[in-house]
């Protein structure tokens, strides 16, 4: 008789720890900020670096759930939009005499809302894909933050609501600390609760999954509600920011959060990745764009700078690290990161 | 190989800081957006002026034409303090906090062309004067037909404020005896969208077939009833002038369809905000009503008040392009 135990525990060795893309990530990190503050004279600079820090922690509200939708094998390019409108619909609701807590909460809900939409419409039509989805919505949503308010502005907003995205709490601004606790949480979500283990399931097998007794339609749609509940976080930010909003908003967002989650090491044929990755990112590519910035680099220039990034990533991460190089048979890939002995005979 | 890199990136740094630090001021202009042929010109209007005056010019624009986009500009050009920064607004009310932020700074802020609200600017530069574009588009029809005959105005949207300001101008101007033959018949709405400009070109031939000049202050406008005019074969009989981008409307000047047309140059747009920028920042002027200033080969302006109620000192009249250049600006934008 044959002996067979297929054991899912990683093995803990110190070369594996530090052998980590996320390691990569940290040089990269570093690298930039040296880079940077050689540049220009002007970069270490405490006040001005968490004012430049604060403006791109706006969008990386949408890092967090984006990741979550990649290592599900889909992806979702409505969030720009959805954060265009619930941004408008609270701007309006609170302009018609809605107190701003209510509109605020509004935002929220019609986030989560949009976000709903998204995952219902997936899973109701499954024969459509996550991209033809999203892409189809995001049109709608833009379209409707449009019809509300046409190519006006709308504010005029209480004092204290500058306070989201201008304030700080002795010298640890505001949205900072939310940004902690929201990644704190994602990071708990994904890696240590079975809501975590079902997404990283689907998104290697989603057959296997589902016949393992994964509800795997509500996952879906729980993940896509969540993407829409952070694109209104980001609305309230990006809003308190301006003061203001209009019905284009947030554009580019959607590519420039896939581009964060696809640096941070999460793989785009989903089932691999982890939180800490694209959180790096989203200040590798903050920095990156402010250093440039104060040496006055084209905005073209810049996305240069930043679409060779990508590609170097992507390509180091193929070849270096070996992830999704052949197209993995089916459960492969669970299988790969556990330990599998050798058959005794 | 890496030595070499890494002395290269040194000397590089070096070199920026010795650049920056003996270069005591830098004036920034922000646009709208890259790619945007008639931004690069008001930027190249810009940068000319400061680089006559001595000083060094930094030109910048987001990918996006967003007020969020611009405000990460604005920070870093903060962070690098800058003497001046000459908006060109993604948004009227948007960029106030960051703007306040730069003017705390000791950086002297201004709008440009696309104005930002009184409270976050010392001032704002003007394309073109509203009363002169008004009576300059009048003037311009009378010469067409002779002094006589019925007239329409195809506009872009009922409620954009500039168009239904210039709109009045000309109203206002048609008052004169020197009009009393003139009629101006309706003022039809393509809404800045080329195919209704077509449809309402079209309604307006059919309703007025006494028409004979089309008066399109805008520059979707002016090129869809150039088209339309142009199929028809109304050459001479329908004149068309108004507002356009000459890249879009020299075939129709060419063609004889619109005899001549007006816009605001935008080199000049940016040259005479780069001493703006500059007499702000020497403290010749402060941005308050009747203050003087010279602008180079444009001349003396006064700064006057702007209907917005902050301040704003206006190009001139409108710029005339006919076929005696329009074979050179086509090209420009």
């Amino acid at each position: 008789m044959s002996e067979r135990s297929i054991s899912v525990d990683r093995p803990r060795s110190l070369k594996r720890f530090f052998f980590q893309w996320e390691w990569l990530l940290v040089l990269i990190l570093i690298a930039v900020n040296v880079i940077n503050s050689t540049l220009s004279p002007y970069y270490l600079n405490f006040g001005s670096l968490v004012g430049s820090t604060n403006s791109f922690l706006d969008m990386a509200f949408l890092v967090l759930p984006m990741t979550f939708v990649i290592i599900l094998g889909n992806i979702d390019i409505s969030v720009a939009s959805t954060v265009a409108l619930s941004a408008v619909v609270m701007a309006v609701s609170f302009n018609a005499g809605a107190p701003m807590p209510l509109a605020v909460a509004l935002c929220l809900v019609v986030g989560t809302a949009c976000g709903l939409f998204n995952g219902l419409i997936m899973v109701k039509f499954k024969e459509l894909s996550s991209v033809i989805v999203t892409l189809a919505t995001m049109i709608i949503f833009r379209g409707i933050a449009y019809v509300i308010l046409e190519d006006q502005a709308s504010g005029h907003f209480p004092a204290w609501y500058s306070f989201l995205a201008w304030g700080s709490v002795r010298h640890v601004p505001f949205i900072l600390m939310v940004f902690a606790v929201c990644a704190v949480a994602f990071g708990l979500l994904l890696h240590k609760t079975s809501f975590g283990r079902k997404v990283f399931a689907m998104g290697n097998n989603l057959t296997a999954a589902r016949y393992s007794g994964i509800k795997t339609d509500s996952v879906v749609v729980a993940v896509e509600a969540l993407t829409g509940l952070m694109a209104g976080f980001t609305a309230l930010f990006l809003t308190s920011r301006m003061g203001s909003t209009r019905p284009n908003v947030a554009q580019g967002y959607e590519l420039s959060v896939i581009a964060m989650v696809v640096l941070g090491g999460v793989s785009t044929s989903g089932g691999s990745g982890r939180i800490g990755g694209p959180i790096l990112a989203v200040f590798i590519i903050g920095y990156l764009n402010y250093g440039l910035g104060l040496v006055n680099t084209t905005a073209n220039v810049l996305l240069i700078i930043v679409g060779s990034l990508l590609i170097l990533s992507v390509l180091v991460l193929n070849l270096r690290f070996g992830r999704n190089r052949h197209p993995a048979p089916p459960g492969a890939k669970m299988i790969a990161r556990g330990k599998v002995p050798e058959e005794k005979a | 190989m890496r030595k070499s890199f890494l002395r290269t990136i040194m000397v590089l740094a070096i070199m920026t800081v010795a650049a920056t630090s003996l270069v005591a001021q830098n004036y920034a202009i922000v646009f709208k957006n890259t790619g945007n042929p008639y931004g690069e010109k008001q930027m190249a209007g810009f940068k000319t002026g400061i680089e006559e005056q001595g000083f060094q010019a930094i030109l910048r624009a987001p990918d996006q034409p967003t007020a969020e986009a611009q405000i990460s500009i604005i920070q870093q050009l903060i962070a690098q303090k800058v003497a001046s920064i000459c908006i060109v607004g993604n948004d009227f009310d948007a960029l106030t906090p960051v703007l306040n932020q730069a003017t705390a700074a000791g950086i002297k802020v201004f709008s440009l062309d696309s104005s930002v609200n009184p409270a976050a600017r010392l001032t704002h530069v003007n394309q073109a004067d509203s009363v002169k574009i008004g009576q300059t588009l009048v003037q311009a029809a009378y010469d067409m037909i002779g002094g006589k005959g019925e007239i329409a105005i195809l506009s872009a949207t009922s409620q954009a404020s500039n168009q239904n300001l210039w709109i009045s101008y000309m109203k206002q101007e048609l008052t004169l005896p020197k009009y009393k033959n003139v009629k101006l018949v309706k003022v039809a709405y393509g809404d800045d969208l080329r195919d209704k400009s077509v449809s309402e070109t079209e309604g307006l031939l059919k309703a007025y077939p006494n028409l004979k000049c089309i008066i399109a202050p805008t520059t979707v406008g002016v090129a869809a009833a150039g088209k339309v005019l142009t199929d028809k074969g109304l050459k001479g009989k329908v004149f068309l002038t108004g507002l356009g981008l000459p890249s879009e409307m020299a075939t129709y000047i060419e063609n004889g369809v619109c005899p001549y047309m007006f816009l605001w140059n935008p080199i000049d747009v940016g040259y005479l905000g780069s001493y703006v920028a500059t007499a702000l920042v020497g403290g010749k002027i402060t941005g308050a009503v009747g203050d003087k200033f010279s602008a180079g080969r444009l001349g003396n302006y006064t700064i006057t008040k702007a209907p917005d109620g902050g301040t704003e000192v206006l190009l001139g009249p409108p710029f005339k392009f006919d076929k005696s250049n329009i074979e050179e600006w086509k090209t420009v934008y």
